[in-house]
């Protein structure tokens, strides 16, 4: 900058340089505000896209659960010979987790659920 | 006129079947529409990227968004460790996508409708986040059964939980697609039938015939978003599953 000061063609050349990388850099933030402005409200618009894919997904997550708890249940009674002891404990561990999955894949308790997951994506 | 909404499903087999170790194996059209996804889908990628160019053409630019959404979605959700495992999050994207938006086309079969391919899917991620898991972080990945800041006491009852809500993600994880697409493919059948049925009943049934067939194209619009946000969310819930193998304890 001191050099540009004494030599008046170099000075010129910096302030053209500093005048492009200003235009760069409004012309970047420009781009980014443009960006956010494009992706929020379409990314909103997937997450809550129908009200029918979040009850769906929130149901699937329940059933699973107690799907899996009474097939473990099953199968441990078969195996051990514990009827019906297996099925009872198993199907309310299985309902459990399923109230669990439904919990953390709406974002209700942490953990990884899918909102989480879109919440991160907005935010970058 | 009779018309089965379940018929679309049904399995044909295309070649005579090949007996193979006791098993009979057959190319169904299920196998068929497969192969053509996977043409597709490499066709697409290959051909679209082989110019090369620094300005994308048309092609360029979707298999250049594609890669960015994929790749933006793994960093959203599994941290840019997790793009260790971008070839096989975005294989399983595109298959799933190009499967569900294939199946849209009328006389086509709907790949992701069957249960037994979506499991298959689901599995091999569950089966990735277990070997994974256990590769990686040893005897310490069962950290992901014990929530941090719990007594003592509770644990009892909560890693019981915990490793049954483990154990369920594949089930909600197929179902969740196979139920999707299943459910829509069936609707569409539905109303396209009525289009049928009100139009054998002469002109006032044209009339009537109108409703369904303006049902029938918001359907299919509504499908294809299905089609795709069915394929983003198998796409982000393996993100998710597999971030648990990358980060146990969290």
């Amino acid at each position: 900058m001191s050099d540009a000061r004494e030599d008046g063609d170099h000075g010129k050349a910096h302030t053209d340089e500093a005048a492009l990388s200003a235009r760069l850099q409004r012309l970047g933030e420009g781009l980014a505000r443009q960006r956010a402005d494009e992706t929020s409200p379409r990314q909103d618009r997937a997450a809550t896209a129908s009200g029918y894919a979040k009850g769906f997904r929130l149901s699937s997550e329940l059933v699973a659960g107690v799907v899996v708890g009474a097939g473990l249940g099953w199968l441990a009674d078969r195996w051990l010979g514990i009827a019906p002891w297996g099925l009872i404990v198993f199907v309310l561990l299985g309902f459990t987790a399923g109230v669990l999955n439904v919990m953390r894949s709406a974002g209700v308790v942490a953990g990884g659920g899918i909102e989480d997951g879109l919440r991160k994506d907005r935010e970058g | 006129m009779q018309i089965n909404p379940i018929e679309q499903f049904e399995i044909h087999d295309m070649v005579p079947m090949i007996d193979m170790g006791g098993h009979q194996i057959a190319f169904t059209n299920s196998a068929l529409f497969m192969l053509i996804i996977v043409f597709l889908v490499s066709t697409l990628l290959i051909g679209a990227t082989a110019p090369r160019a620094v300005v994308p053409g048309r092609l360029q630019s979707i298999a250049e968004i594609s890669y960015e959404f994929v790749a933006n979605t793994i960093r959203a959700s599994a941290g840019n460790e997790g793009m260790k495992f971008f070839p096989f999050v975005f294989t399983l994207f595109m298959f799933v996508l190009f499967a569900n938006i294939i199946g849209l086309i009328p006389y086509s079969f709907t790949v992701t409708s069957q249960l037994i391919v979506t499991a298959a899917l689901a599995l091999t991620v569950f089966f990735l986040v277990l070997g994974y898991g256990f590769w990686k972080h040893g005897l310490r990945f069962f950290k992901l059964f014990v929530p941090a800041g719990v007594p003592k006491p509770f644990l009892l009852l909560i890693v019981p939980i915990e490793i049954l809500s483990f154990l369920s993600r594949p089930v909600s994880h197929s179902v969740r697609l196979f139920a999707n697409m299943l459910a829509g493919h069936i609707t569409l059948q539905v109303f396209a039938g009525f289009i049928i049925m009100l139009a054998g009943f002469g002109v006032l049934g044209w009339f009537g015939a109108a409703l369904p067939f303006v049902l029938v194209m918001a359907l299919t619009a509504l499908e294809l978003l299905v089609a795709f946000l069915q394929a983003y969310v198998f796409a982000i819930l393996t993100c998710i599953y597999l971030n648990d193998a990358i980060h146990p304890g969290h």
